[in-house]
């Protein structure tokens, strides 16, 4: 019995999948660095990503899998939950072994897995398409610094570039050290080192556009006038609006 | 300056709120220009501490009113600061709070200031501005103006996204009493019109790819709920009427909010009826998504929805004989009247049983409130419910099996005998 050990990465998760399948190991137990945890009873072995074995797998997949079927495991994979390779891994033997689509089987363990989180990773990605709040900088960048629970950048992208077609912007995700830039032709993926307070979101006054203040007063005031007092519900505010997001939402900051 | 702008947009978010629509999805609106804005199936983006959600910028134009609605707190006879904006600074506001990802699109309503055409000028002339001046292709609802002409609700359709006129209260004798000077035909014309012209141009569109689009999200209504001792029933038969007739998009139900010491309302501390508001949308949601008819639900023998159990399960343990029905076998139809089942489950259940037959712990997975389905389904399982149960006996059982969000201390009363 064999662990693949793979470095973390979507290609890797894939090479991985390669090797079980050239190897003939039905077997297999795929796991990323970081999780890995070696066991006496089991021989790791350590994958080095190809970009064309991962190529031939996801080929191989896309013949019996739809468009969204395929983003539903990608999507699962963002979730980074530390065993969601294996299970990933489970349910492409399901495509191999039937030469069908599993979808919709719910009664088999990871294709329901696999519905479920990546249900998850999608309503956060919902989450931060309505929760990311740009600020506007001096020099006409709109910028939002994210902490999501899972790594949703790269399903963030079209949404973004679709809606602020004529504005420069920028989300950093804070906890993944990365983000996306807009510059009013396309999308690229950039890696800066942010100081500690833009990070936070609280950014330096003086990097502000001198309207900023004003809108994120008026935006406050708006949300504490259309509420009405009389229908005070806590419960389904917090259901909606969990406090974990509060710290880069402007109209919580007082 | 801002101080101004910022008094003003307290005054009219502050009047606008009690309009309960804030949905931004339906439109089919793209961003074709490389302006700013997209539409799709609407976002909210936070939520208020009643709990509602806040997707639209939600503001009058103006709470100045020539009518004198009991309901209302911009009535004329009301003493409250009066406050109107400007064109620019409704498009100012909306642009700023878009391009910062707060809002959705403008929600724009108004008090009525000389007279109805004149009013509905006044959004429609913001509408345009925004579309037309700054390319603005995020969402846009206008309340249309009762009595306004036909002639300015069709350029209303070019530039909004949605369109509704609130019909407010749900009896005529209601309507007379508490807004005497307004009609129930004044409503329903521009209603009427924009349905004929919904379904012209959409028509239009089909043929010619280039024609322009009109209100692609359709019209909605809202009625005020137990302001005017209306039953569950006149509510609900009206609705169905709506939706049959005008094609609308969505009914609102608003319970009611008591602002005044009107001797003919609800008077100021009494509660907001949100359990029954509750229960008219889960009965609303019925009608349209479940395959239900209204007098299944709501008839003379049952004028008023219960407030303890839900209309579904209500309607489930008043027709005990159809039931118990089986998962593996029965169509989809017939699954969505479980109780317990909802319209994703329902599907999930459908596309699964195609590969195995299902037992408890496979619905389980899947996510149906198996506490309540149990009494009405049988699986691939022998166990099921072998008693004959009693309607009052699956009532307790299922609630004494779950705690309401609602009634905090729900201390059943006992039966002496």
């Amino acid at each position: 019995m064999i662990t693949l050990i793979y470095d973390g990465s979507w290609n890797g998760l894939l090479t991985s999948v390669f090797e079980a399948y050239e190897r003939k190991l039905s077997d297999a137990l795929i796991e990323p660095e970081q999780h890995h945890q070696p066991s006496m009873f089991r021989a790791g072995l350590r994958v080095y990503t190809d970009e064309t074995k991962a190529q031939r797998v996801w080929k191989g997949l896309k013949k019996y899998l739809a468009a969204d079927t395929c983003l539903q495991l990608y999507a699962a994979y963002l979730s980074e939950i530390p065993d969601i390779g294996q299970t990933i891994y489970q349910y492409m033997q399901q495509v191999f072994k039937r030469q069908a689509s599993p979808e919709g089987d719910y009664a088999n363990a990871a294709v329901l897995r696999i519905a479920q989180v990546s249900k998850m990773v999608h309503r956060e990605k919902h989450r931060m398409e309505a929760f990311i709040r740009f600020q506007l900088t001096q020099d006409g960048l709109y910028y939002a610094g994210i902490e999501p629970d899972f790594n949703v950048i790269p399903l963030l992208l079209k949404h973004f570039k679709n809606r602020y077609a004529d504005q420069r912007w920028l989300i950093y995700d804070i906890k993944r050290l990365y983000g996306i830039y807009y510059d009013l032709h396309t999308v690229e993926e950039i890696e800066i080192n942010l100081s500690e307070k833009v990070k936070a979101g609280t950014m330096y006054a003086e990097l502000f556009h001198t309207d900023e203040t004003l809108y994120q007063t008026l935006w406050k005031d708006y949300f504490k006038h259309v509420n009405i007092t009389e229908r005070k519900n806590t419960r389904l505010h917090l259901q909606h609006v969990p406090r974990r997001y509060w710290k880069y939402l402007t109209e919580k900051q007082f | 300056m801002s101080d101004r702008i910022q008094q003003k947009l307290q005054i009219l978010a502050d009047a606008a709120k009690y309009d309960v629509s804030c949905s931004s999805s339906g439109s089919t609106r793209k961003n074709h220009n490389k302006g700013l804005g997209d539409t799709g199936n609407g976002i909210c983006h936070t939520y208020t501490e009643d709990g509602r959600c806040v997707s639209l910028l939600k503001i009058l134009l103006t709470n100045v009113c020539i009518y004198d609605c009991a309901y209302c707190v911009t009535r004329k006879s009301n003493d409250i600061q009066r406050a109107a904006f400007t064109v620019q600074e409704v498009v100012d506001l909306t642009i700023n709070f878009y391009r910062r990802n707060y809002i959705e699109g403008l929600f724009l309503s108004s008090g009525i200031f000389k007279n109805a055409d004149y009013t509905m000028e006044r959004l429609v002339l913001i509408a345009k501005k925004l579309r037309t001046e700054h390319k603005f292709n995020g969402y846009i609802h206008l309340k249309s103006i009762p009595g306004a002409s036909d002639e300015i609700m069709h350029e209303a359709g070019l530039y909004a996204d949605r369109l509704s006129i609130n019909i407010e209260i749900p009896t005529d004798s209601g309507l007379k009493l508490l807004a005497p000077e307004k009609n129930r035909s004044d409503m329903i014309q521009p209603m009427r019109y924009l349905k004929n012209e919904i379904i012209l141009k959409t028509e239009e569109k089909k043929l010619f790819k280039k024609a322009p689009v009109f209100a692609p999200a359709g019209q909605s209504t809202q009625m005020i709920i137990g302001a005017a001792n209306e039953s569950d029933k006149d509510i609900m038969l009206l609705s169905a009427a709506f939706y049959k007739n005008f094609n609308l998009k969505r009914v609102y139900y608003s319970g009611y909010v008591p602002i005044s010491h009107d001797g003919r309302l609800p008077g100021i501390g009494s509660a907001v009826p949100m359990v029954r508001e509750n229960r008219l949308y889960q009965t609303d949601w019925l009608l349209r998504f479940y395959g239900f008819k209204v007098d299944e639900i709501v008839n003379e023998h049952h004028p008023n929805l219960d407030l303890d159990i839900d209309p579904k399960l209500s309607w489930a343990l008043r027709n005990l004989h159809v039931f118990p029905i089986d998962i593996n076998k029965a169509d989809i139809q017939q699954i969505l009247r479980v109780p317990g089942i909802g319209l994703q489950s329902a599907q999930k259940i459908i596309s699964a049983r195609r590969f195995q037959k299902l037992n408890w712990e496979h619905l389980k997975k899947i996510g149906l409130a198996v506490n309540r389905a149990k009494y009405f389904i049988t699986c691939s399982s022998n166990q099921y419910e072998r008693r004959d149960l009693t309607e009052m006996r699956i009532k307790q059982f299922i609630l004494s099996g779950s705690d309401s969000k609602y009634l905090k201390t729900s201390s059943q009363q006992l039966t002496l005998f």
